[in-house]
């Protein structure tokens, strides 16, 4: 007789499947996120392999100084995206906003995931941490910094989502009455892949993921911890008027001859102050 | 002119993208006939001025098949006036469109059934005839056929 395999021992794409995601379905979200990479389009049937045989991550979140943001633009949507699908089939050990447990129930929680998965979990953090005192915010008793500590110790990766996460956000705005720092400021002997954005985009998020379970390796990230396929450019690399640019041809006011003609439209008095934001438009 | 009057511009057309992407078309059926060899173009990696989208889409026109999908959001799967090449939109839930791109090949891979599904659908189908209900009635539940 075959027996079922459990939730914990599906692989991912049984996951899906169990979940009514058909595997066509699942080749969308694969091609989507091969060109949200910036990896050539043959990749696609290398990374739907190596997905659906993954099996389910253990995740821990934990949510310090923040507003629940993040967690919301990656699960609240009016009907099922195929990021949230990909999230719910992860293993989300803890998740002090979404778990039915609290207090100690979830503490368990996360020590078990721990426990068993020592070395290989994912951290996934959103918010920042307070360094001011321990009691400007605390979950179970347990200060951030403490948590996030005890945490990370016995996880492969770290992923901090959104602003406050990545770069200490509002809390950490001046005056920053809380002392908020940023993860990294914190996490020195880990991988720490910054996704910033308030609240980050979705499929980024997952992106992050697909890429750590298909390859076993976290993206490129530029000087900030970004990674580069999301935020490598910006929109002057790839904007349509960038060869008027080369060419030194420039709108210098509204309707001469190069607005009509579409050249650039930073003037070349102003060439050099280009925009700085690197986004994926 | 006033200031509601449209800019009247237009990317010259040899600082485009369509006609390089149509080049590469051309290159990609030759592989296609002489190796069997199916290329893909993402459209979303690739800037266009305005109108350049709608242009190249024009220019590779409609062929003899069109299939709508309906996975995790819709698709449109269009086979243009070419045959061999290939135009796909895929949207999400939301109607967003997450990817654009020019297949060239005899099938994309997305229209055919999946060995995944097609163990689904044995499973369930064998399920069905196993159970009590009869076969008949399953079919046309609403007429009331038994």
């Amino acid at each position: 007789m075959k027996i079922a395999p459990t939730r914990r021992q599906m692989t991912l794409g049984e996951s899906l499947q169990a979940r009514g995601v058909s595997r066509r379905g699942f080749l969308k979200y694969c091609a989507a996120t091969t060109s949200i990479l910036a990896l050539p389009p043959t990749m696609v049937p290398r990374i739907a392999r190596a997905l659906e045989q993954a099996r389910r991550p253990s995740v821990i979140w934990l949510s310090f100084q923040e507003c629940t943001g993040c967690t919301e633009s990656l699960t609240r949507s009016s009907s099922p995206t195929v990021e949230g699908l990909i999230f719910d089939s992860i293993s989300l050990d803890y998740h002090h906003t979404l778990q039915a447990a609290s207090g100690e129930a979830a503490e368990a929680a996360r020590h078990a995931a721990m426990e068993e998965n020592f070395g290989n979990y994912l951290v996934l953090v959103d918010g920042s941490i307070p360094l001011g005192n321990p009691g400007f915010s605390t979950i179970a008793g347990i200060s951030n910094y403490d948590m996030l500590m005890e945490t990370v110790a016995g996880a492969a990766a770290v992923v901090a989502i959104g602003s406050c996460a990545a770069f200490g956000g509002i809390p950490g705005a001046n005056p920053n009455p809380t002392g908020a720092v940023s993860v990294r400021e914190l996490i020195t002997d880990k991988p720490v892949v910054n996704v910033p954005g308030c609240p980050p985009i979705p499929m980024v998020i997952t992106a992050v993921l697909a890429q750590f379970l298909t390859f076993g390796q976290l993206p490129d990230l530029d000087h900030y911890g970004r990674p580069v396929a999301f935020f490598g450019q910006t929109i002057h690399d790839r904007c349509y008027r960038r060869p008027f640019y080369e060419q030194g041809k420039f709108a210098e006011t509204f309707d001469d001859e190069g607005a009509r003609k579409g050249w650039c439209l930073t003037s070349s008095v102003a060439k050099d102050r280009l925009p700085i934001t690197r986004a994926r438009p | 002119m006033n200031s509601v009057d449209p800019i009247d511009f237009l990317i010259p057309h040899e600082r485009g993208n369509v006609e390089p992407i149509l080049h590469e078309v051309v290159h990609a059926l030759d592989r296609l006939l002489e190796h069997e060899e199916p290329t893909v173009i993402d459209l979303a990696r690739l800037p266009f001025a305005p109108g350049e989208l709608d242009r190249l889409e024009g220019y590779l026109g409609t062929g003899e098949l069109t299939a709508d999908l309906d996975a995790l959001g819709t698709s449109r799967i269009r086979e243009t006036a070419y045959p061999g090449v290939w135009w796909l939109e895929h949207r999400n839930t939301e109607g967003e469109v997450v990817g654009r791109y020019i297949e060239i090949t005899r099938t994309p891979e997305i229209l055919m059934s999946q060995d995944a599904d097609i163990f689904a659908a044995r499973a369930r189908l064998g399920d069905d005839l196993a159970a009590d209900e009869p076969v008949i009635e399953k079919q046309n539940p609403k007429e009331g056929r038994t």
